[in-house]
């Protein structure tokens, strides 16, 4: 338990110090690089907090096709180092809205329910309905599979489709149709 | 990549297992960690690898665009239409206990065919939207 | 509340504070799409931590274990997880247009043409 803490408050800290790094780093490259670590890294950060489904795809996905996503459009815009900015326009109006922003939510967290506790409110509604119930009303043993394809088919219903029409967005936006257009420039 | 010949031996050697792995994580879902959307995203990543290897147009020889489409939209399809059997069935739209003799029967097999859709149209769309932007990258001439 | 489950909010904050500054303040647009994700991810963080139960098990059904965590915020995020590399597959894209259209990806640069046209 004390390990797994241990883990869990070292793995954070790795991820804040990613952060930290994509943030300074003018090469964009390395800074698709670090994201692609950064993805594993919150993989691990997920199966320790139980949730491994997530931690799959999060593997997957993010430090999988996200990394090679950014690479391939790396590639055709050219990976021109991030142009510092013009000096008089530097403002500080970013980082303060940041830090108010975090400053907010930082007093928003002395509110909420304490950490891994079984009786939080996220845990006490919905939640044991679809622990207790799903073995007897569909017999799936693993939990999130029933709830993300039963209980809220409908839901999921929609996610394929948002994927489906995001598919359908980038091919219309780079599929193919480069050669016709300089055709009409010739 | 012709120079790189142990890379893509054993990349060739993978590809076959991780698309078996990606089969295992679609149908063993409903038992430990898995289903349609990571299958889905797997299964990309073997023709994923294919590209790194031999270039987007011998991929794309292998899956051709075509196909991928009519796959991508069969899953939406298979999803929906799954849904509408019900409706045809007498209850709730996307309610399986119809689908079977029993109701946890029509569960199971409700969640099978609705996981197969989602990752049919998962693995087809991640892969049209890596061949775009990998073929965008080509050279035109190698088209043909 | 203990100090881990502070320790875990705080670093949620600080993730989502940096992909929201470099959402801001980064010139090149794939950095900013990266930022978005960095963004994101704290998101997802917060939701399994939400989900999250010390000393129960991961959602898969055995029948010696009593405490699960919530298969709920599970869902939720991996589906979220999906469509978010397919969103921003489309930031991608059309940063990819922007550079054939205009020749950069720097939101410095675009902002002098779009002023000069």
């Amino acid at each position: 338990m004390i390990f797994e803490q241990l883990i869990d408050i070292f793995l954070l800290a790795f991820l804040a110090v990613i952060s930290i790094a994509i943030v300074r780093i003018r090469n964009v490259l390395t800074a698709v690089m670090l994201f692609g670590i950064y993805s594993l890294v919150s993989a691990s950060l997920f199966m320790l907090l139980d949730a491994a489904d997530v931690a799959f795809t999060e593997a997957a996905v993010g430090a999988g096709i996200s990394t090679i996503l950014m690479l391939a459009t790396l590639s055709l815009v050219g990976r021109d180092n991030e142009k510092p900015l013009v000096k008089k326009k530097i403002s500080f109006l970013p980082l303060i809205i940041v830090l108010v922003t975090g400053a907010t939510l930082v007093y928003g967290i002395v509110d909420l329910p304490p950490f891994g506790a079984a009786d939080n409110p996220a845990q006490t509604h919905v939640a044991p309905r679809y622990i207790f119930q799903s073995m007897s009303e569909i017999d799936v043993p693993n939990l999130v599979t029933a709830v993300l394809a039963s209980y809220r088919g409908f839901d999921t219903l929609g996610e394929v489709v948002v994927i489906f029409t995001a598919g359908i967005g980038v091919l219309l936006l780079i599929g193919g149709r480069r050669r016709e257009e300089e055709n009409t420039d010739e | 990549m012709n120079d790189h010949m142990i890379l893509r031996v054993v990349g060739k050697f993978l590809i076959p297992y991780i698309m078996l792995f990606a089969l295992y994580v679609q149908f063993h879902g409903d038992f430990g960690p898995g289903g349609g959307f990571q299958a889905g995203v797997i299964f990309a990543s073997a023709f994923v690898i294919h590209t790194l290897l031999f270039g987007v147009r011998a991929t794309q020889k292998i899956a051709p665009e075509w196909i991928l489409r009519i796959v991508a939209s069969g899953g939406v399809l298979l999803y929906a239409g799954v849904g509408v059997a019900s409706l045809l069935l007498g209850a709730n739209y996307l309610d399986y206990n119809v689908l079977g003799a029993y109701p946890v029967a029509g569960q199971h097999l409700g969640i099978i065919l609705v996981e197969f859709g989602v990752g049919l149209t998962v693995t087809a769309v991640i892969m049209l939207m890596f061949f775009a932007f990998a073929a965008r990258g080509e050279p035109e001439g190698d088209a043909s | 509340m203990s100090g881990l489950g502070i320790w875990n909010y705080l670093i949620i904050i600080f993730l989502m504070m940096t992909g929201l500054y470099m959402v801001i303040s980064s010139s090149n647009l794939v950095k900013k799409l990266i930022g978005l994700n960095v963004f994101q991810t704290s998101v997802f963080f917060m939701y399994i931590s939400f989900g999250y139960i010390s000393g129960g098990a991961g959602p898969v059904f055995n029948e010696n274990v009593e405490l699960y965590s919530n298969p709920l915020t599970h869902v939720l995020i991996l589906t979220a997880i999906v469509v978010g590399v397919a969103t921003t597959a489309v930031g991608l894209a059309l940063s990819i247009r922007i550079k054939e259209s205009f020749g950069t990806i720097e939101e410095d640069d675009l902002h002098k043409m779009d002023s000069s046209l």
